[in-house]
């Protein structure tokens, strides 16, 4: 099929309509290039869990409704569940395994293990990685909920980091370590 | 989640081309169609692809507004400098909707066309006429902290979630469309969103296959803006009520009122009858207690939600409060 | 290599704390869990993450109607779908319900709550499965159903079996309650609360050679093991769990679920393994839920304010042949004196999912009730709620008469009192507003019975001179991994570098589970008497007798020899199995952990928001073995506390026995910004008749009473006291000031 102005990025045609339809994605996770034939319905979350076996992206709703899944995708942290990974051809994704390893850990993963911002670590890789792009966001200046005034800079005060890190659920309830870990690693002091 | 054709359009016309179909959908963020997707309330037979389209941008109208790419991400619409000068009511109402996360993959358009959140809707077990016109409506009876207080019907009862959209029904937002043929066309989104009455499936003016490309604002209004938004949570949470406020004074009294609803209705809800009553006006708690209760005249209440008359009154009556002291923001 | 033994059952009280012998010097010190950096990279794997060959993916079907039969079950099209191996529908071993240590219950066809589970669908990929699960057609023959305790208040059981509390009383309640000078009789409510582990119930079933493995999320993996065993019809041996990291339990995962033993089922039928993980909306119905509450609180006070009666009566709700009854008024048996006292538990059978254990079961919402109703009972005296209660600090048991074996009680107020800033409380509500805010304080004491629970560790020093420690034992976030390398470091002289901690595997000694708050004392305690028999056989080894023998970073030294440990094993490991056992002093003494809980709130005047400004709790839980993991523990059940105060609430909808908040949009567990700074301190005192380490727990402490100090701040800052849980803004507006 041939129409003007749609790429070749399509699903790969049934051959009955009893096959499951399957696409070839090509993505980058962690500097490394992969190429994976999936159901055209699997979740960015589901083919680096089940078919990259890089499972330290969580799942703890498949609904967006808990930050387990957050990822980096070009730099900017989403919920790997609530996207399919079709969509993310020649993207470049950085998960938890993408950032540090026990044995040289990124900052954010240091911090987090000093201050203990963590009990059951199953929220932590998606609080880790919401971490890492959160700090991005405010180094680019955008405001939160929880800011007094939309413009000028952003300081990392306890509320702004809270607000901020909300779409992170952590049912230990590790909140108030999260908070500190990320104040320790953003420098910043009201 | 029911398996799908997928194709990825570059141009705008050729998702439209490929759409027309009421089984097709446009898939951009995806974080309200994905997520009805896994439960099957949405079941399109093919999504056509439109994330890559080129409408990010965000740009000055000849007539002194914004023009808003549809795709523009709600992050980033958030954080514009002209929209967090000009228009901070949509910056405020953006930052208060959803998590940081859903908003670096939300879009303007996805964001308008948000799904309600009524449980039963969420629920394919239960009767819904908007997902199945003329199987009933298991909210009615059931469970209805979050529903609609105003312009509900014996057919449904569900509010629109987004924050976003309420701003922009403060703002006069225009919606910017092109058709299956390519055709283009503007909607004022006073006209845009449907009550429900007895085709709560309907949601929108949108035809099959019409693709939102750009919402344009007007030039940025007169007055201060703010957006309250009460929820359940201090943060992560959908809006029991929201209130998206721009008044301009002259003279000690009211010159301009723009007042846009959340949490209470099918539809992002303004009244001009409210406005009006206000207009004119120097501020004062009678003057606010009086357009409450024009605003909440016909509000009707489905037991557990019957607190949100109360609560719209009062916060309303607290964002007027704010709106007409000080200076402008 | 010879196996030593110590074992030790809790008779009496222990003379010498068995970690006091230590020269490590990181017990109790506040290190980074050992188990950390493996959770912050990603590398733990969960139940579902272990890559194996070849696994088919599950999913539990499941009815959706809450009572009557199954009429037929149609499957075809879903097994014609594609990618799908089998539909297993009309297996004789399907499971409707969980069960912690029995056999899982068999319904089918008879439907006994909505989402209870009718088989499995096995396909060859995540997608294909749960797509073609909803291409099932079920008949129904529906029946009328109980779904609401209020509905149903009038066929309340008042005596229920159960394995919990029975009715207790001493005294004469009515007369005392008539002769009190100022009394309160008030009914709370609590709603039904969702364990909500943010990791969903998984599991991955491997057949092979007639034995099956499972990696499961499960707390307790004995009771788990004996469960599946008796629902199968296997020897437990054929059976082997593993754990290692389980994304919290919270209670949900103290039993089998269903989805267990259909995966167990699935493997084995289709001759592959079978991974399943629940979705988020179907945990709501396949994890036990805690039960919603009635609770009556009824406190007659002379007009010094000596209580000379106190009842708290509860009616909560369970489903039919179970025999789980939370145990509201736990922690209002001891918790105050008063001559007369009245507690007891009854029960509405209701056709809803079972309820059973979540995170302190008992303390968890009777103290929402009991320590309310104490500052209401306060206010009507005209005390301040410290005085008032400390006042009323019992000598004894005052049900049992038995000494209480630690009880700090009066400390944790004062201490806590002080920090806090108590004395800048207005005594009367709302006096003190801030903009839209008005601010209020509010203070609870916190309880928690202390359990000891059968466990056995094995400890091997290895001729490298590196410990291994193995048990059973899971670490659900509580941070055993940690604590037992730190009893294990410091009675053997070891770094932390130098130990190894295996855990969650049923193949190790048996460890009580984590559960009940007993994790820490049950296999601290049989690591310690592991390591205790291990410093004996160095002792010996060495000459010299094991007082004489300091063990510190790897070498031994006694009477004036120093070996490294390495030397002194020449070659020869030491392996010796601990194991504790509750004695006498479980009944001979009352062992409680206690505390006293702050909350300073802001109620927005206008919405009735309340947003927690701060908390601080004091507790006295006997000795800290992490200082770190310790707080953290504390501090997390203070938020849930919090929660319970004002968030958590799961609706059932009564027509047909749903929730209707089944998801984590819907059901609110708090966010980040819900939570303010919160701080938690300890006061320490060895128990020696808890254990032979001198812990108590403290999982669950943190959540006793801390609803209520939240509760109490609410009306302190706005003067408004709902008495129907979660304090959510509608129950608050029409008490608030006009706008």
């Amino acid at each position: 099929m041939s129409i003007t102005g749609l790429d070749t990025m399509r699903a790969d045609p049934p051959a009955s309509p009893q096959e499951v339809r399957t696409a070839t994605i090509d993505v980058t996770v962690n500097g490394r290039v992969h190429s994976v034939s999936a159901d055209i319905r699997t979740s960015l979350l589901d083919l680096l869990r089940e078919q990259l076996h890089l499972t330290g992206s969580k799942k703890g709703c498949d609904h967006g409704q808990c930050g387990a899944c957050t990822v980096l995708v070009n730099g900017r942290r989403i919920n790997a569940c609530l996207t399919l990974a079709v969509m993310h051809r020649g993207d470049d994704i950085v998960t938890i395994e993408g950032l540090g390893t026990p044995e040289k850990l990124h900052p954010l993963q240091q911090a987090f293990l000093r201050h203990d911002a963590f009990q059951c670590g199953y929220c932590t890789p998606g609080q880790i990685c919401s971490a890492v792009g959160m700090l991005d966001e405010a180094r680019q200046g955008w405001a939160s909920h929880a800011s007094e005034t939309l413009g000028g800079g952003v300081v990392l005060s306890e509320a702004e980091i809270s607000e901020r890190m909300s779409g992170n659920i952590c049912r230990c309830s590790a909140y108030p370590n999260i908070v500190d870990a990320i104040r320790d690693v953003a420098g910043d002091r009201p | 989640m029911k398996s799908f054709d997928y194709a990825r359009a570059d141009t705008p016309e050729a998702a439209v081309r490929q759409s027309g179909n009421p089984a097709t959908k446009f898939i951009a963020g995806g974080t309200n169609l994905l997520d009805l997707m896994k439960l099957e309330v949405e079941t399109p037979d093919k999504l056509v692809d439109i994330s890559r389209l080129d409408l990010r941008d965000i740009a000055p109208t000849d007539a002194g507004g914004l023009s808003i790419g549809a795709l523009a991400l709600n992050s980033d619409l958030a954080a514009d400098d002209r929209v967090r000068t000009h228009y901070p009511v949509l910056s405020r109402a953006l930052l208060a909707g959803a998590s940081a996360q859903l908003r670096n993959k939300a879009t303007t358009g996805g964001n308008l066309l948000q799904r309600t959140r009524c449980n039963y809707f969420y629920d394919t077990a239960s009767p819904c006429n908007k997902r199945q016109p003329g199987a009933g409506c298991a909210a009615l009876g059931g469970f209805t902290r979050n529903h609609a207080i105003l312009g509900t019907s014996d057919h449904c009862i569900a509010t629109h979630p987004s924050d976003m959209a309420v701003a922009m029904r403060a703002l006069d937002a225009t919606i910017v469309t092109m058709a299956a043929d390519g055709a283009r066309r503007r909607i004022a989104i006073g006209d845009f969103y449907r009550l429900p009455g007895d085709t709560p499936h309907i949601e929108t003016a949108l035809d099959p296959g019409e693709l939102i490309t750009h919402l344009e604002l007007p030039p940025p209004p007169e007055g201060k803006q703010i957006y309250r938004k009460v929820r359940d949570r201090a943060s992560y949470a959908f809006a029991l009520v929201s209130v998206a406020g721009i008044v301009s004074m002259d003279g000690g009294k009211i010159a301009s009122a723009a007042l846009a609803f959340g949490g209470l209705a099918h539809l992002p809800w303004r009244d001009k009858r409210v406005e009006d009553a206000l207009i004119g006006n120097a501020p004062s708690t009678d003057a606010f207690e009086a357009a409450a209760d024009v605003l909440l005249t016909d509000a009707k209440g489905f037991g557990a939600n019957d607190f949100k008359i109360p609560l719209t009154r009062r916060t309303m009556i607290a964002c007027l409060r704010e709106l007409t002291s000080g200076a402008a923001a | 290599m010879n196996e030593l033994n110590n074992s030790l059952t809790m008779d009496e009280a222990v003379e010498r704390n068995l970690l006091d012998r230590g020269r490590q010097g990181v017990i109790g010190k506040p290190l980074d869990r050992v188990d950390g950096p493996a959770k912050v990279t990603g590398q733990a794997r969960y139940s579902y993450e272990e890559p194996i060959e070849n696994v088919a993916y599950g999913i539990v079907l499941t009815t959706e109607i809450g009572r009557g039969r199954v009429a037929s079950i149609d499957a075809d099209a879903a097994r014609a779908a594609p990618g799908v191996i089998a539909v297993i529908v009309d297996h004789p071993l399907v499971p409707t319900d969980s069960s912690m240590t029995s056999a899982l219950p068999r319904t089918l066809p008879e439907i006994e709550n909505y989402g209870q589970p009718i088989g499995i669908l096995v396909a060859e990929s995540f997608e294909a499965a749960r797509s073609a699960a909803s291409l099932v057609r079920v008949d129904y023959a529906p029946e009328a159903g109980r779904f609401d305790m209020m509905e149903h208040l009038a066929e309340v059981e008042h005596e229920p079996p159960t394995r919990f509390r029975p009715p207790q009383e001493v005294g004469e309640l009515d007369a005392a309650l008539a002769q009190a000078a100022v009394t309160l009789d008030a009914t709370y409510t609590t709603p039904h609360h969702l364990p909500a582990a943010l990791e969903p119930h998984a599991t991955i079933a491997t057949w092979q050679d007639g034995k099956v493995e499972i990696r499961s999320s499960l707390q307790m993996l004995q009771w788990s093991r004996g469960a599946i065993a008796a629902s199968l019809g296997l020897e437990p041996t054929a059976i082997r769990i593993l754990a290692p990291f389980v994304g919290g339990g919270f209670g949900g995962k103290t039993g089998v679920g269903p989805e267990v033993i259909l995966a167990v089922i699935a493997a084995r039928d289709i001759g592959r393994p079978v991974k399943i993980a629940l979705t988020r909306r179907q945990t709501a119905h396949l994890v036990h839920r805690r039960s919603d509450t009635r609770q009556r609180v009824r406190i007659g006070c002379n007009s010094d304010g000596d209580i000379l009666a106190l009842a708290h009566e509860s009616t909560v709700s369970q489903k039919e042949g179970r025999d789980f009854i939370e145990p509201v008024s736990i922690g209002s048996l001891s918790l105050y004196a008063g001559a007369a006292r009245r507690f007891s538990q009854s029960v509405v059978r209701l056709d809803l999912p079972m309820a059973s254990a979540v995170r302190a079961p008992g303390e968890a919402v009777g103290t929402l009730a009991l320590e309310t109703a104490m500052d209401e009972m306060a206010e009507k005296l005209g005390l301040d709620p410290i005085a008032f209660r400390k006042r009323n600090e019992p000598e004894r048991d005052p049900l049992r008469g038995v000494r209480f074996s630690t009880r700090r009680l009066v400390e944790c107020y004062d201490d806590g009192a002080s920090r806090f800033g108590w004395e800048q409380r207005h005594a009367l509500p709302g006096r003190r507003r801030e903009g839209e805010w008005l601010i209020g304080m509010g203070m609870a004491a916190a309880v928690r019975s202390n359990l000891l629970m059968q466990s056995q560790a094995r400890v091997r020093l290895t001729a490298d001179g590196v410990a291994v420690v193995e048990t059973d034992m899971t670490d659900i976030g509580t941070g055993t991994y940690t604590i037992l390398a730190q009893i294990a470091g410091e009675m053997l002289g070891l770094p932390l570098d130098r130990i190894e901690v295996r855990l969650g595997d049923t193949d190790l000694p048996p460890g009580p589970g984590s559960g009940g708050s007993f994790g820490a004392a049950g296999s601290g305690s049989s690591v310690a008497l592991a390591c205790q028999q291990i410093v004996e056989r160095l002792a010996s080894l060495i000459d010299a007798k094991p007082d004489e023998l300091t063990l510190q970073d790897g070498i031994a030294t006694a009477r004036n020899r120093r070996l490294p440990l390495v030397e002194l094993l020449a070659g020869q490991p030491i392996e010796a199995l601990g194991t504790i056992r509750q004695g006498k002093n479980g009944q001979a003494v009352n062992q409680a952990a206690y505390g006293a809980q702050f909350a300073e709130v802001a109620v927005n005047a206008v919405t009735g928001e309340t947003r927690v400004r701060r908390m601080l709790g004091v507790f006295d839980c006997g000795r800290i073995l992490n200082a770190k993991t310790a707080r953290s523990q504390a501090v997390g059940g203070m938020i849930w506390g919090l929660s319970y105060a004002l968030q958590e609430e799961a609706v059932v909808d009564r027509r047909t026995g749903a929730f209707a908040t089944r998801d984590l949009a819907e059901y609110h567990v708090p966010v980040n910004a819900d939570v303010p700074r919160i701080e938690a301190y300890f006061i320490e005192e060895s128990d020696r008749y808890a254990n032979p380490i001198g812990v108590k727990g403290i999982g669950e402490l943190g959540i006793s009473g801390s609803g209520a100090a939240v509760a109490n701040a609410i009306y302190n800052a706005c003067g408004v006291r709902p008495r129907d849980f979660p304090l959510t803004l509608d129950k608050l507006l029409p008490g608030l000031p006009p706008v």
